[in-house]
């Protein structure tokens, strides 16, 4: 069993009127077979929590720590992050020019492995994992994430998490822009990939929608950089129907009575 | 076909010209995202496009054309003789690109040095002389269309020439090896023959160190096939001009491939003549500037036949300070050249800062029955988003980056046909992109 723990982190970013602390002290444990849910409203600080496990050169850890089974995130580059099996499916998942998905995918697996997948079951691998989230078969000729739409995208992260099989997911809002059927083909990659490996998964969501999908044991609620409220599935539920006027309000002391 | 009136234009006969310029955009060159994207299918107006064209345009009366009367590629200075040529100054349309401070006098200085070496690798079959000045076959392709190249014709002493006789299909390229052994400006002069329905690849290998500018002149026959791939590998220190002419015979096939990898300074201006109709021509380029290297293609598609059709394609890397790339792309079609079927595109991934990528397309269109014409131009950069999604899935930054490259240059790679030569390119620019990891 694997640990990813965030203790007591505080992160800013520079912008053009000077440094903004985005995270103002997140603590957060996350174990492998565990699902946690994080709602929050807008411009909480949910896509700077999961850039900055990730390791996005933009945001600025002033303190705090990220280990993850003990070792030091914080000191790896972005790429040996990816190696020691974490992985963020990103709210906007960039194109790359030049690289097709086939060359991509090959070359992520191999430097993930360690060693250049053997390329006959691999190919298979790649093709089953394809069909089973809908996705058709030429975009292995395409660009990577070149010209896809938003869902087409969307499939395309949860297609790698399932080829790259990480220690920890995080998904940052994978399912927006999904209609019904993609969102329950996307669960379900969602869920194999926890069947499949020992998987512990952070999933960033607005719509209690996906959690019909994708049970998770703990939710947590994210307002102005910290985390406001932790309980279980129930609380997802009252979010949905009180929205987050009661944090907001007395975002200061905003201690509530858990579930 | 689509036909278009000299004037007024019904709105469903541009339309209809317009879906094939973009069909053809997405089949020959699939875009790329993050690239702001520049491109224009036909007008039915015929259209100047470039620097100086849009609002600075205006008709003139050659050949019925629109556009600047020197900016035009049929109201060009063409000539056999140095002296019709005035001085240059660089300020000049074609020249304007062009450091004339870094061409070692291959401009103004008489061209005495000795020529690079020529080593020709051919099957039996084919026919390889030396020949003097005076040989039949000398001027057969080509006219020297500016002052460097007249300057080259002016001084050199002999000419290789390579014949393919008429019916002969080959297998195995030709290799012409070009080794250049020192910085003495010269002049170089080869003639390349396809007889008619012959097929073959030639490959100009340009190698060592030199300054030198040259005339290569391609003759395709009649039904003939021909692929001349021209790689420049120079020296660091080395300068090459190069006016490559090729003239199509009717319904022959030429591809042409340029790739520029090494030299101080490369000016490569390849020109595709129809000479009869029902030809076709792809005009393929590969290029990836480092650190100070200008690295300049010059294009000119000339359609003065009719059922003609050409594809260009160039697509540039560059990396390291001051690396400077130039592509201009003229292509004219002329009044009678009715059928003619035209696309080019130019695409740039700028991997550094200080790096400049120029490009120029220009677009004359004489008349209004053709089957299309369109242009693109992108230029992208490699940035930190797209690094730190590759690097987010594990992948270390060089081989990221290498990876974009050779995706993005492997296109060009791919169209050669020649697998030794696609090796030898690909490991060609594994060793550009190691260069630049330094
Ligand atoms: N480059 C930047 N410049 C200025 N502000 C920024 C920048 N990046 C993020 N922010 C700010 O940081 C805050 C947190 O943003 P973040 O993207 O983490 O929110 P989020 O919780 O993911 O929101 P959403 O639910 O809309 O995705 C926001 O107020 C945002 O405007
Ligand atoms: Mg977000």
């Amino acid at each position: 069993m694997s640990t990813l723990e965030i203790k007591d982190l505080h992160v800013s970013i520079e912008t053009e009127q000077g440094v903004k602390e985005i995270l103002k002290g997140v603590t957060l444990t996350v174990k492998t077979g565990e699902t946690h849910a994080i709602m929050g409203p807008n411009g909480s600080g949910k896509s700077t929590l999961a850039s900055t496990i990730a390791g996005h050169p933009r945001y600025t850890v002033t303190s705090g720590s990220i280990t993850l089974d003990g070792e030091d995130v914080l000191a790896m580059s972005v790429d040996e992050r990816a190696r020691a099996g974490l992985f963020l499916a990103m709210q906007y998942p960039v194109e790359v020019p030049g690289v097709t998905m086939t060359n991509f995918l090959r070359t992520a697996k191999a430097a993930i492995d360690g060693k250049a997948p053997a390329i006959r079951t691999w190919t298979k691998e790649v093709k089953d994992a394809m069909a089973q989230l809908r996705i058709d078969a030429d975009f292995a000729q395409r660009n990577v994430n070149e010209g896809f739409s938003g869902g087409e995208k969307k499939r395309v992260e949860i297609l790698q998490l399932e080829l790259f099989k990480p220690k920890f997911a995080v998904l940052d809002e994978t399912d927006s822009g999904l209609d019904v059927d993609a969102l329950k083909v996307v669960s379900e990659g969602v869920n194999r990939a926890h069947a499949a490996g020992n998987m512990g998964t952070l999933l960033i969501t607005h719509y209690t929608r996906i959690l019909r999908y994708i049970k998770p044991e703990f939710v947590h609620v994210f307002v102005d950089g910290k985390i406001a409220e932790q309980g279980g599935p129930e609380l997802a539920d009252r979010l949905e129907e009180e929205g987050y006027d009661r944090y907001l309000a007395g975002a200061g002391s905003a201690v509530h009575v858990q579930a | 076909m689509t036909e278009i009136s000299e004037r007024a234009v019904a709105d469903t006969a541009q339309e209809a010209v317009r879906e094939t310029v973009y069909e053809k955009a997405r089949i020959g060159a699939p875009s790329i995202a993050g690239f702001t994207e520049e491109g224009e299918s036909l007008s039915p107006e015929p259209v100047v496009t470039g620097p100086l064209g849009g609002a600075a345009s205006k008709s003139h009366s050659h050949g019925g054309g629109y556009g600047i009367p020197d900016s035009s590629r049929a109201g060009r200075l063409t000539s056999y003789s140095l002296a019709d040529f005035p001085e240059l100054k660089g300020t000049e349309e074609d020249w304007r690109f062009t450091p004339l401070r870094r061409l070692g006098g291959l401009h103004k200085d008489a061209l005495d040095g000795a020529a690079p070496a020529v080593a020709v690798e051919a099957p039996a079959s084919v026919r390889v002389e030396t020949v003097g000045r005076d040989d039949a076959r000398i001027g057969s392709a080509g006219i020297p269309e500016d002052r460097v190249s007249a300057n080259a014709w002016a001084h050199f002493i002999d000419a290789t020439v390579v014949t393919i006789p008429a019916g002969t299909e080959l297998e195995d390229r030709i290799l012409v090896t070009l080794a250049g052994e020192g910085l003495a400006a010269a002049a170089q002069h080869v003639v390349i023959i396809a007889e008619e329905g012959a097929r073959a690849v030639v490959v100009l290998n340009h190698e060592g160190q030199a300054i030198v500018s040259e005339n290569v002149e391609v003759v395709v026959g009649d039904r003939a096939d021909l692929t001349v791939v021209t790689l420049q590998e120079w020296s660091d220190d080395s300068v090459h001009v190069s006016s490559q002419q090729v003239k199509v015979g009717r319904e022959a096939k030429i591809k042409h491939v340029a790739v520029s990898l090494g030299g101080s300074l490369v000016r490569l201006t390849p020109t595709v003549r129809f000479a009869q109709p029902g030809g076709e021509a792809e005009v393929y380029g590969l290029y990836f500037a480092d650190a100070g290297q200008h690295l300049e293609h010059r294009t000119f598609i000339d359609h003065a036949q009719p059922n003609c059709i050409s594809n260009v394609l160039y697509k540039g890397a560059l990396q390291g300070k001051d690396a400077h790339t130039v592509w201009v792309g003229d292509v004219l079609i002329q009044k009678q050249a009715e059928g003619t079927d035209s696309y080019e595109k130019n695409q740039n991934l700028v991997l550094t800062d200080g790096c400049r990528a120029d490009s120029v397309p220009n677009l004359e269109i004489e008349t209004g029955l053709i089957e299309g014409a369109g242009h693109a131009s992108a230029t992208g950069r490699f940035d930190d988003e797209h690094l730190f999604y590759l690097m987010a899935r594990g992948i270390p930054e060089d081989v990221a980056r290498r990876l974009v490259v050779r995706g993005f240059l492997n296109e060009i790679i791919q169209k050669i046909g020649v697998p030794s030569i696609e090796e030898h390119l690909t490991e060609a620019v594994e060793r550009e992109l190691e260069a630049g990891d330094n």
